[in-house]
């Protein structure tokens, strides 16, 4: 049995699986029904100032269907939680209390200036927490209000709270950042630069899951009307394990702990961002799709492949891939592979044909024999190696990029002869 | 010969309850919901160059229409069988798929279970009928008449395309009801809620079609005059005759053809309608199957279907095998009758010989016999065209007992096309079709001077 446990700037869990900050860590009955079955820590929901709650609109949520499959996206316009603080601050302590190996960490978003920061800090410091993650991600809602991605969109905000936040409590400090920008670097280095002790990424995009075209009312509808809200589920998860690995490998964040969020549904999603450097994972559409007991697969699954690895903690392959993500131009332009079709395997459905031939290089051949049977060959001459009929080919294995020695030396952009710059 | 019976033949009515009846009688598959089609449609690989539209005689865009379903165009998946198969509605009921579009679908390879091709065009098709519309058209009026002998698949499937070419048809219909083997011949059980009445109705909607029962050709009219009435004629014709044994007792009380029965259990009330105890059935083909398990569904309680070669050489395909044998249905092979043994009140048994392969290669009897006691037989021994009621000066080309058709089913008049089961072919629904979908567009083309 593999060791599960983390240790992500100072937090540790007795595995990596955390739920992130969402309705499933709104109260102690979800949180201490998410404990028992079996998950190593949690992302309290946002908690917002003292005073009136949040009020929330109905309906809340839109999600994406794929050929019968549900949720493969989810969409929601739900703000930060809408209980009183005070209730809030009660259930953390009693939970964390009941709990203490589990990681608790306590989502919190309050306006723009230094005081409204360190009353909360203040008063959420005393429920026994171990860290606070700063909510510069939610686009919806309280984006409007100045703060949520209002915030994360602005480097400098991010500094500054940040700051504001390392100065006014001891707890480590995650700040969570949203991919509506262009290149998140920038807000993680401004993290980074005000003191942040982790970033977790990546907060929902924005989003209208689809529109009601009986009503033309966008989806979710809130009495025929809709406002964009943010995006999740495993759609997103290519986006976050890319804004992931930009964090990983920039000179001025690496090494900076990342808790990785977006699309993580099973052991193999989480190995996959703990991979590229993430110290723990969030998880949310997951858990509101299936309810809490697919962490039994996530850990079972995790210690499997580890043990089949032979990966004893995760800090074996904790950043592994990082090295493998690098800059298009540094590609080996001489590196060839070709598609080679497994003729035992081939049920004859054409795909790999009329896929290459309407939408690629026209390098699979069809002929038809007397009975009807059909073949399909790969024409190695024009096979560019794109992987097309490969990612189309509904049979397992029956489709191969083989590998093929040319004998040529790694050559890249910057040396080859057609670059116009070479120097 | 024949050993008396010690009681009376036992052939009568209510033998089972009402509801038990109606029950037997309810739809052979259950239709898809709308989330088992979205889950089933979405198996469908959208196969390039598909095998199950080259596997369907009609060549419907099998892909095509089960993409529409996957994205909620269930009437454009109609719309798309229909412009290949008008009588979509009737095939996704009645087609053996299993040796057509399913037989051939590249998932039996990979999960060894097919897309259930038929199940999908039947919700595609339900759903269209539910609509209440036509799919198409009739086309700019022509002026050219043209008469179609045979109310069934084929001559309906032409007179269909001939209007939507906008030319004048008229239908001649031997029987009191059109919809021929669809209405008379096809198990009850695959055609529920006067399916094939609302077909025929659906088909005419088109317009420019009349309809004209209870008109034979030989009797009412003959196909010279009808060459001289109309522009063209298309003989829809189908098996008009029955095989028979040659047997002596053949045409004593409880001994009758199969088409007869299964026609009476389409017509009548099945309430009302006798079944013997002790069915026999004689033959291996789909219309031995069906006389055979509904008089299982009726109340029969002992059904036989014996057949003179091994499983293999059945007719019936194996999921028709299947059916019968669910439905308790004992078939018995390698058999042939020998005698029928009659009482004054109608038959009592059947005397069968054990048949083989002999050296020759040819199926004999071996002189060892066995007897079934029956209240009831039924003779499914096949059906064919019989030509006699075609005029003998102007009769088309005949060959092998089916009238000779060309590729576009041009019989070797000018002016005369023939499709269906009166014409070399499969005898399937759907071959009927698309014989008559093929002869509209030659007799078009040909009325349009294009293909003199």
């Amino acid at each position: 049995m593999a060791d599960l446990s983390c240790n992500i700037a100072g937090v540790r869990s007795p595995n990596p699986f955390w739920l992130a900050s969402a309705p499933p860590t709104d109260k102690r009955i979800n949180v201490e029904r998410a404990f028992e079955a079996g998950w190593g820590g949690v992302v309290w929901k946002t908690l917002g100032e003292a005073g009136p709650p949040i009020v929330n609109v109905c309906s809340r949520y839109g999600s994406i269907d794929y050929h019968g499959q549900r949720m493969i996206g989810l969409n929601n316009i739900e703000l930060i939680t809408d209980r009183p603080l005070e209730v809030n601050l009660e259930e953390i302590t009693a939970v964390k209390a009941a709990w203490p190996d589990r990681a608790m960490v306590v989502s919190l978003m309050v306006p723009c200036n230094e005081g409204a920061w360190k009353d909360i800090l203040k008063a959420v410091v005393q429920t026994g927490c171990d860290g606070v993650e700063l909510n510069f991600g939610c686009p919806h809602g309280m984006s409007e209000r100045g703060m949520g991605s209002a915030v994360g969109q602005v480097p400098e905000y991010i500094q500054d709270v940040t700051g504001w936040c390392k100065q006014h409590s001891s707890l480590p400090v995650f700040v969570k950042l949203t991919p509506n920008i262009t290149d998140i670097r920038y807000p993680a280095r401004a993290a980074k630069a005000g003191g942040a002790d982790a970033v977790s990424l990546i907060n929902t995009i924005n989003s209208i899951t689809s529109v009601n075209l009986d009503t033309f009312s966008p989806e979710p509808s809130v009495g025929g009307k809709g406002a964009h809200g943010g995006y999740c589920g495993p759609a997103v998860k290519p986006i976050a394990l890319s804004m992931v690995s930009e964090i990983a490998r920039d000179p001025e964040t690496q090494g900076l702990p990342i808790s990785g969020i977006g699309g993580i549904e099973s052991w193999r999603d989480a190995a996959e961002f703990i991979a590229l450097g993430c110290g723990s994972v969030q998880v949310c559409t997951a858990a509101m799709r299936f309810g809490f007991k697919i962490i039994d697969d996530m850990v079972d699954g995790l210690n499997n492949w580890m043990d089949s690895k032979g990966h004893q903690s995760l800090e074996d392959f904790r950043g592994r891939a990082i090295p493998n993500v690098t800059s298009w131009n540094q590609l080996d332009l001489n590196y060839k592979t070709l598609a080679s079709i497994d003729q035992d395997k081939c049920i004859e459905c054409g795909l790999c044909h009329i896929v290459c031939e309407d939408a690629s290089h026209q390098a699979i051949a069809r002929s038809k024999d007397a009975s009807g049977k059909r073949t399909y060959t790969v024409i190695d001459d024009e096979c560019v190696g794109c992987n097309l009929c490969y990612l189309v080919c509904p049979v397992p294995d029956c489709i191969s990029m083989v590998e093929v020695d040319n004998g040529l030396p790694y050559m890249n952009w910057g040396d080859h002869p057609n670059n116009p710059s070479r120097t | 010969m024949g050993k008396k019976a010690i009681h009376a033949r036992d052939v009568s009515a209510g033998r089972i309850p009402p509801q038990r009846i109606a029950a037997n009688f309810g739809d052979l598959h259950t239709p898809l919901n709308a989330m088992q089609a979205s889950v089933e449609a979405a198996r469908c690989l959208f196969c390039f160059d598909a095998p199950c539209t080259e596997a369907c005689p009609t060549a419907i865009d099998i892909p095509g229409f089960i993409r529409k379903i996957a994205s909620g165009n269930t009437r454009g998946a109609a719309t798309t069988i229909f412009a290949e198969n008008i009588m979509g509605g009737t095939c996704a009921n009645v087609c053996p798929v299993e040796e057509l579009c399913e037989q051939v679908c590249v998932k039996n390879t990979s999960e060894h279970k097919p897309v259930t091709i038929g199940l999908l065009q039947r919700y595609a098709t339900d759903y269209y009928f539910s609509l209440g519309e036509i799919p198409f058209q009739r086309g700019e009026t022509t002026g050219k008449r043209i008469a179609v002998v045979g109310a069934g698949p084929a001559g309906l499937s032409c007179a269909h395309r001939l209007a939507m070419h906008g030319h004048e048809v008229t239908v001649f219909e031997a029987r009191d009801k059109a919809g021929g083997l669809n209405e008379f011949g096809i198990a009850a059980y695959k055609m529920v809620n006067e399916r094939a009445a609302k077909e025929v109705e659906f088909i005419l909607a088109i317009g420019g079609i009349g309809l004209q029962t209870g008109k034979s050709l030989g009797i009412d009219f003959s196909l010279a005059s009808l060459r001289r009435e109309y522009d063209a004629v298309f003989l829809g014709l189908g098996h008009n005759a029955v095989n028979q044994l040659d047997m002596e007792n053949e045409f004593e009380a409880g001994i009758g053809n199969a088409v007869d029965y299964i026609s009476l259990v389409r017509q009548e009330d099945l309430n009302t309608l006798p079944v013997g105890r002790r069915v026999i059935v004689i033959g291996g083909g789909n219309t031995a199957i069906d006389v055979a398990v509904q008089s299982r569904k009726l109340g029969a309680e002992f059904v036989t279907m014996v057949y003179r070669r091994g499983r293999d050489a059945m007719g019936a395909t194996d999921y028709e095998q299947e059916v019968a044998q669910t439905n308790g249905v004992l078939i018995k092979t390698w058999a042939s009758p020998h005698a029928l043994n009659v009482s004054k009140d109608g038959v009592r048994s059947v005397t069968f010989e054990y048949t083989e392969i002999n050296e020759d290669g040819r199926l004999a009897g071996n002189g060892q016999f066995f007897e079934l006691e029956a209240d009831q037989v039924f003779k499914a021994i096949g059906q064919h065209f019989d030509d006699d009621l075609l005029d003998s000066d102007d009769c088309p080309a005949i060959d092998n007992g089916r009238v000779r058709v060309n590729e576009n089913r041009k019989t070797s008049l000018s002016d005369v096309w023939a499709g269906g089961d009166c014409v070399p072919g499969d005898d399937l629904t759907v071959v009927a079709v698309q014989d008559g979908k093929l002869a509209a567009e030659s007799i078009h083309l040909f009325l349009s001077g294009e293909d003199q």
